[in-house]
């Protein structure tokens, strides 16, 4: 049996130990708010914090979570009181289509955390592993630089 | 205060941000078995016999097979020419052939490996050169599905009189719509015998019709509903009709629901993409610079079946000229069958192929002449007054002098062109530098009359609780309509935007409001809710001697109105009366009105790699108005950065008729670190009939980057490429031919 933490709560596994991360919290924990979107590691869109890193969710067999504490999407806000990062994202126009967002968030929550630079070279590179099609990244650049407190200088300009 | 011209915030993004928000594989089924699709290995061949072989539990699985569709094998669109599920012959790879369900995800696709297809193949067509030699007949006697001309004037003389002329073959290849969602469908069949679909999918009422004749069942005995979509830029507009038809065939024998969810692996491979197309462009000047002669042919690769190419291929040559004036055009235009996977609809929808080759021909009319491109487009651009290939006289709302005056200011293009020019003569820089540009309209809404034969209709109720709904089957596909929508409807009524729901998207509740295609949602049905939201205000007013002002005040007022059911208020597209369109010669209004738009390209290709980096890119786009500045410049920068992934990155590679790299590990999108930043202006010249002035913005952004990329590589490396995507190989291949 596999034991780990999901969102600060306790859960054990006894499935085959190589089910990947991605299908044991979708249908095993019914947490769906991370996305699937190619399977081999290059979408980001199943991006989940282990310890603290964002991983892939699909290229993680479960039987290497072992006592590992595992954040999804679940655990920054709900739609009635976001966190802070959501709420930068909602104002910024960082999501489109929503497939990647939960991927995105997690992989910029690991990077606020980490006290990232809100330089737009840097934000870029952190987010370089999740692939957004709608966007164009500026605005999700612009939302992660929101959350760590500095107004984007892009805005729009009607002429 | 009003919400039109607002950064209002998405009525769906709190969901989307909390994954709350349920795609179609997120939605717990009980009891559905997955569905996974026996395909062809071959291009084209006569199907000889199918066979389940031992080693699998069959007796767990159902399977279905052309032989139990119950009515008409085809999936209806413009014609009835698609099979569901190949039959005799088998026109592509990838083609469906055979269906498996199983109550296992993983046993299912385990049973595709126990499948045997036996076949005696057939000569096959595998490019538009093979197709047009006739290598093998898929359509008629030359495998022409469909053809345009445009005339006016006499070209052939006229080119013969100008003073420089250029004739240049240009290529464009297919591209993925690489939403991040693959596609996905759920299906069962109620008691009463109502067929229920559930998916990610842009166009509810295309699945409707099309699951008509492959069940014999009437329109009010089917029912189809929208998940969160994942993205769609085209590609959920036809193709989820297919996997609806599919899922739907094994909920019916199965008798159970149907989950059919595709991976990525098999999206990619067989679901449609954007034709590739090869344009032989001529055109020819006056002294003046002026355009006095353009002779276009285009061909576009449709694939094994005619989807809606025949639509793609007349806003191709619809906008082949450019947003230009010229006296004499003739435009030849032909769609032809290979035996590849159909191609279909794909942001810009036939637009940006011509575009390109419109566009960047006039990097060789600058060079024939020694007059530089900026200045021939300004001598040529089209302005109130002016008229289009097709005789269309623009009488309204042409932003493109201004949009082309901004971005080369913004831009400090003549300055940078100076100083690149400077930069690219030193021996010892590590790269070469350039700056390139473009301008293009792209009209908004159906072609021709397609608008007035469709016929859509958009509803706004106010309900019993006192909140204003719109129903309509505009699909939020992550282009921001629900807020759009929204901001048209609270500022018509004179309410704030928090007031305004939107009915679900499923064709029991809301009206046919046509297909999210086009860039129609916010003028289209946004001008019918806008219409329909002024005709519910008469009406409460007409009871209520003041309009209510508080949430308490419309909820008092609403227990009277709507005691009965909702107070509901539905209009229909009409024709306007001054706007014709002559659908057999190709003469008069293409489009009631087009948006326009320049931008500029800097960038810088490494002397050693040959990697190209885009710097920045600038534009100006005319949209009529931006109800939603915001969610305005995410569609605009989002379409331009995949254009730019269509210039230089995303290269298709197809091998005896199939797309071979059809993963995201080797069909590269643009991440993060390959977008430039991106300097966006909005220029509003509205648009009498539209909502608040506001015009079509989804595809044009899509138009404009690929030949202001090639221009800039034309300044920075000395070639001109009329092929994408430029990649370090294709420039290391011309330096050294060049040598």
């Amino acid at each position: 049996m596999i034991r780990f933490t999901v969102n600060a709560k306790t859960r054990t596994f006894s499935g085959p130990p190589f089910k990947r991360l991605i299908d044991v919290l979708r249908e095993d924990f019914g947490l769906t708010g991370t996305k699937e979107g190619c399977s081999e590691g290059e979408c980001g869109a199943c991006s989940v914090l282990i310890d603290g890193k964002p991983v892939n969710s699909c290229l993680i067999p479960v039987c290497q979570i072992n006592g590992a504490k595992i954040e999804t999407v679940e655990s920054l806000g709900v739609p009635e009181k976001l966190h802070p990062l959501q709420d930068s994202f909602l104002r910024e126009g960082g999501t489109q289509c929503g497939i990647c967002t939960p991927g995105m968030l997690m992989s910029a929550v690991a990077y606020l955390r980490a006290g990232g630079d809100a330089s737009p070279e840097a934000i870029r590179e952190q987010l370089a592993g999740n692939l957004c099609r709608c966007t164009g990244y500026q605005q999700i650049v612009d939302s992660v630089a929101r959350a760590l407190g500095t107004k984007p200088k892009t805005g729009s300009k009607a002429k | 205060m009003p919400a039109v011209g607002q950064d209002k915030l998405r009525k769906e993004g709190p969901k989307k941000l909390t994954g709350a928000a349920l795609y179609v594989d997120d939605i717990p089924v009980k009891g559905a078995w997955h569905g996974v699709t026996v395909r062809s290995t071959v291009p084209h061949a006569r199907i000889k016999d199918i066979r389940f072989l031992k080693g699998f539990p069959w007796k767990q699985a159902v399977v279905v097979t052309a032989a139990d569709i119950p009515g008409i094998n085809c999936v209806r669109l413009i014609e009835d020419d698609q099979p569901l599920l190949a039959d005799a012959i088998t026109r592509h790879v990838h083609e469906p052939v055979a269906l498996i369900a199983h109550p296992d995800r993983s046993a299912a696709y385990e049973s595709l490996k126990f499948v045997e297809i036996e076949y005696e193949a057939l000569p096959a067509a595998l490019t538009i050169e093979e197709s047009l030699r006739k290598k093998a007949i898929l359509r008629g006697s030359d495998n022409v599905f469909k053809q345009f001309r445009i005339k006016k004037g006499d070209a052939a003389k006229a080119m013969k009189k100008a003073w420089k002329t250029v004739d240049t073959v240009f290529r464009v290849p297919h591209q993925e719509q690489a939403y991040i969602e693959p596609q996905g469908m759920v299906s069962w069949f109620e008691k009463d015998g109502t067929l229920v679909l559930l998916g990610s999918l842009q166009c509810p009422y295309y699945i409707v019709k099309a699951m008509q004749p492959i069940f014999g069942l009437p329109e009010e005995k089917i029912r189809v509903v929208q998940a969160v979509t994942g993205g769609g830029f085209g590609g959920k507009e036809e193709y989820p009709n297919m996997i609806a038809g599919h899922a739907a065939l094994l909920a019916r024998k199965a008798k159970r629901p149907i989950k059919m969810i595709y991976d990525r692996h098999e999206d990619m491979a067989v679901t449609t993409k954007r034709h590739p197309a090869v344009v032989r462009h001529r055109a020819g000047i006056d002294r003046k610079g002026k355009l006095v002669a353009l002779d276009i042919d285009v061909v576009m690769d449709a694939g094994a079946y005619l989807t809606l190419s025949p639509v793609v291929l007349s806003r191709g040559v619809l906008h082949a000229s450019g947003p230009y004036t010229c006296a004499d055009v003739d435009i030849r235009a032909r769609c032809v069958a290979t035996n590849t996977p159909p191609n279909g609809a794909y942001r810009g929808f036939g637009a940006p192929q011509t575009l390109f080759a419109a566009e960047l021909q006039w990097e060789n009319l600058s060079e024939a002449s020694k007059i530089d491109s900026l200045t021939l487009r300004e001598r040529n651009l089209v302005k109130i007054g002016s008229e289009l290939s097709t005789g269309q006289i623009l009488k309204e709302s042409v932003g493109l002098k201004k949009c082309l005056e901004v971005v080369v200011k913004r831009s400090a293009y003549a300055k940078r062109r100076k100083e690149h020019a400077l930069w690219n003569k030193k021996k010892t820089a590590p790269t070469w530098r350039g700056i390139g540009l473009a301008a293009v309209h792209h009209g908004s809404g159906f072609t021709g009359n397609g608008e007035v034969f469709l016929k859509s209709r958009a509803s706004l109720s106010l309900t019993k609780r006192g909140r204003f709904r719109i129903e309509a089957a505009a699909s939020e596909i992550g282009q921001g309509s629900m807020s759009t929508l929204s901001q048209i409807v609270a500022d018509a009524l004179g309410v704030p935007y928090e007031w305004i729901d939107l009915e679900v998207n499923d064709t029991r509740r809301v009206p046919d409001s046509g297909p999210t295609v086009a860039s129609r949602t916010c003028m289209v049905v946004g001008g019918l809710l806008h219409a329909a939201a002024r005709d519910l205000k008469a009406a409460i007013l007409a009871k209520t001697k003041k309009f209510p002002k508080t949430e308490t005040e419309l909820q008092a007022a609403a227990k009277a109105l709507a005691a009965k059911g909702p107070l509901r208020f539905t209009r229909r597209f009409e024709k306007n009366t001054d706007i014709e369109f002559d659908d057999k010669t190709y003469r008069g209004d293409a489009y009631g009105s087009y948006g326009y738009a320049a931008l500029a390209v800097d960038l810088e290709v490494d002397r050693t790699t040959y990697e190209v980096s885009v710097k920045k890119v600038w534009t100006a786009q005319d949209i009529g108005k931006a109800i939603n500045p915001k969610i305005v410049e995410g569609q605009i920068m989002g379409g331009t950065l995949q254009a730019l992934g269509w210039a230089l990155l995303e290269k298709p590679v197809y091998k005896n008729g199939a797309m071979i790299n059809n993963q995201l590990t080797n069909y590269i999108i643009p991440t993060a670190m390959d977008a430039p930043a991106m300097d966006v202006v909005l220029v509003e010249e509205p648009y009498s009939r539209g909502p608040f002035g506001a015009k079509g913005v989804g595809e044009m952004p899509m138009d404009i980057p690929a030949p202001a990329v090639c221009a800039a590589i034309r300044q920075a490396t000395g070639l001109l490429f009329p092929e994408i995507p430029v990649t370090p190989e294709s420039i290391a291949e011309a330096l050294r031919r060049k040598k």
